[in-house]
């Protein structure tokens, strides 16, 4: 990932600019003071004491995911695929969100685990649990550095500070406010934080559209540019994949993105669980993901086509410079696609709502960065450190030693965002830890929680097959022996993790002795009595508008009509 | 539980944050922007729009807080769950 660090994208802020951006970091700030005064347990810590409402734990949901990642990866995928980036959100996204809230939420959240790796060490024992912990953590500081490195890129764009100085502050913002107010702070701020972030790129995004003539003008512009025709249709994008048969290109989108790497992400990812673990009820939490979804559905609106636009009106990645980047070769303007949405934000965007505009960016990339520490410390305390390392000690000692990981995992993260500052693609970079932690773990809890037989033995075995499985065509596509220019790799290493997981973990299973059912309630499906996988649809949970099945129908709709406009 | 101290609702400090952002910029928009800003900006006062857009979704947040304040501090916001399809759609 690099950032065009010249003058060229100096952003040009005035005072009123600053002030907008200072009233931002004073709230910001505030909530996490405030949030500190009902810090009194672990669990009000990393769980919010599971208290919050629905819409609060479902914009949050969303929230977490809007990083620095999202945004300037998504826009950047805009400006080098266009539409087809949308499949990362309907079809990559949205099903197994809602798939969340409907058949695995009761188990996480009934079972009253306080993290996905606790749901492991219940259903399969400490190796599973271990590995589990291990890779998820290392996985958050990986990706907490990419997301402190562009919030560092946007400080030193916008006030030259040197990069080291921009990240040592941005990490202290982040640090302060999740080491005093907890997951409630984290939480509270993504919420205003997701306000923050619409109201800073949906004006963009209409400036940007009445710049290139309405959505006319822009699929004329992008049809008949670098690109061509297949960047205004969804389907099949083979640009996107890098399989050049369609029915592949397909086959690829709903299988290896929509089901292994969507579902895996989405569905176990404890940085996103985590948040409808602090839901205070189980309909809430069922919840959560499903409200989610709705803002999900609209989100590419105001990402992946300011991106388009930008590759169509921004002199620095149109014409030449968009061909010579999708050759794969660098640009005439030395810009990437990386760039799209700061050099579209420099060219349209007046004083006052530039103002709005960075501050909507930083807090991208601080809700990204602060939904990592948050479920990293809660990781590492409770599943590793109280489980392993340091164990029966007052409830006052755990919230205390998680503030102090808070503050260690910021030090790593500030040593990982000099990683993340060497890899080209930030999307590519991420699809790949993806294949790695997430498509093994998804086919190792969906076994476990649908086949009673499966083995704690066979937890472990299969999920560190898939992981090696994921690496190994990882390396072999990094070294060449296959090229699959695209997203294709992350697909396919994804998918063979996920077979080899499965197969792996039925052989095991066989040759090794099941758990008796008594120690798997509320842990699998036909061991769980029907009115434990319920929720309750009294009082705060009562009313049609609150219940998850329809509002998840109405997503799926959505989805699918999405699909049909954009097909 | 019953002691705790109920933080804030934080539909007020979204529309506080809103609302700010929304004065300003109208006020930009209406008496600060030249023709070069117009310009830049395809020819749309863009700071008004945005502004009076903000005004708007800060009203609507205040008028929410309003309707439905949070309940007491041992069951903080149990009632807000049906506008959120609307909130969050936007």
């Amino acid at each position: 990932m690099s950032i065009l660090a010249d003058a060229n994208l100096r952003l040009d802020a005035n005072a009123v600019d600053f002030a907008l951006l200072a009233c931002y970091f004073l709230l910001v700030l505030g909530i996490g003071y405030a949030a500190r005064r009902r810090v009194s347990t672990s669990l009000d810590f990393f769980l919010s004491g599971r208290s919050l409402p629905a819409w609060v734990t479902g914009l949050a949901f969303i929230a977490a995911n809007l990083g620095a990642i999202e945004v300037m990866g998504m826009s950047a995928n805009g400006a080098q695929y266009g539409i087809p980036t949308a499949h990362y959100f309907w079809i990559g996204a949205v099903p197994a969100m809602l798939f969340l809230g409907i058949v695995m939420m009761p188990f996480y959240y009934g079972s009253k685990v306080r993290s996905v790796p606790e749901f492991m060490l219940r259903r399969f024992g400490k190796p599973a649990h271990l590995v589990n912990a291990i890779s998820f953590g290392t996985a958050q500081i990986l990706i907490a550095g990419i997301n402190l490195f562009l919030l560092a890129s946007v400080i030193d764009l916008l006030l030259g500070w040197p990069i080291w100085l921009s990240v040592i502050v941005s990490a202290a913002i982040v640090l302060t406010y999740t080491a005093l107010g907890g997951l409630s702070a984290a939480i509270y701020n993504e919420v205003l934080q997701f306000f923050v972030i619409v109201a800073a790129l949906l004006p963009l995004t209409i400036v940007g559209l009445y710049k290139v003539g309405g959505w006319e003008g822009l699929v004329d512009k992008v049809s008949n540019g670098p690109g061509g025709e297949a960047q205004v249709h969804l389907w099949p994008g083979n640009q996107l994949t890098g399989f050049e048969s369609n029915l592949a290109s397909v086959l690829g989108l709903v299988f290896g993105l929509g089901f292994v790497l969507s579902f895996g992400y989405w569905t176990t990812n404890f940085v996103e669980v985590q948040r409808a673990m602090a839901a205070k009820s189980m309909s809430a939490a069922r919840r959560t993901p499903i409200i989610g979804s709705f803002p999900k559905i609209f989100i590419p609106f105001i990402v992946i086509i300011p991106g388009m636009i930008a590759g169509v009106s921004v002199t620095e990645l149109m014409g030449e410079n968009k061909e010579a980047l999708l050759a794969e070769q660098a640009a005439p303007s030395g810009a990437t696609f990386n760039d799209a949405l700061l050099l579209l934000i420099r060219d349209l965007l007046p004083n006052g709502m530039l103002g709005i505009a960075i501050a909507g960016l930083l807090a991208s990339f601080m809700a990204g960065m602060a939904a990592n520490l948050s479920s990293f410390n809660t990781v590492f305390t409770y599943d590793i450190w109280q489980d392993y390392l340091v164990r029966d000690r007052d409830d006052g000692y755990y919230l205390r030693f998680g503030r102090l990981v808070t503050a260690g995992a910021t030090v790593l993260a500030i040593g990982t965002a000099f990683i993340a500052s060497s890899y080209a693609n930030l999307m590519d970079y991420l699809q790949q830890l993806f294949s790695f932690f997430n498509a093994p773990l998804f086919a190792t809890f969906i076994l476990g929680m649908f086949w009673r037989r499966m083995t704690a033995t066979a937890g472990w075995v299969g999920l560190v097959s898939g992981i090696v499985t994921a690496v190994t065509v990882f390396v072999l596509s990094e070294s060449g022996v296959w090229t699959l220019p695209g997203q294709g790799a992350a697909f396919v290493g994804a998918g063979a993790a996920f077979v080899v997981d499965i197969v792996v973990s039925v052989g095991v299973s066989y040759a090794t002795a099941p758990k008796p059912d008594s120690e798997l309630a509320g842990l699998v499906w036909s061991l769980t009595p029907k009115k434990d996988r319920q929720h309750t649809t009294t009082g705060a949970d009562a009313g049609w508008y609150r219940n998850p099945a329809l509002l998840a129908g109405i997503a799926l709709v959505l989805t699918i009509i999405m699909n049909i406009i954009f097909a | 539980m019953a002691l705790r101290l109920r933080v804030f609702d934080i539909r007020l400090i979204i529309a506080l944050l809103i609302g700010v952002y929304g004065l300003v910029i109208t006020i930009m928009g209406l008496w600060f922007t030249s023709d070069a800003d117009l310009e830049k900006s395809a020819g749309i006062n863009i700071n008004l729009w945005a502004g009076l857009g903000m005004l708007v979704a800060s009203a609507a947040f205040l008028v929410w807080t309003w309707l439905r304040p949070l309940a007491g501090p041992d069951e903080s916001a149990t009632d807000d769950d049906e506008e959120s399809a609307e909130a969050s759609a936007g």
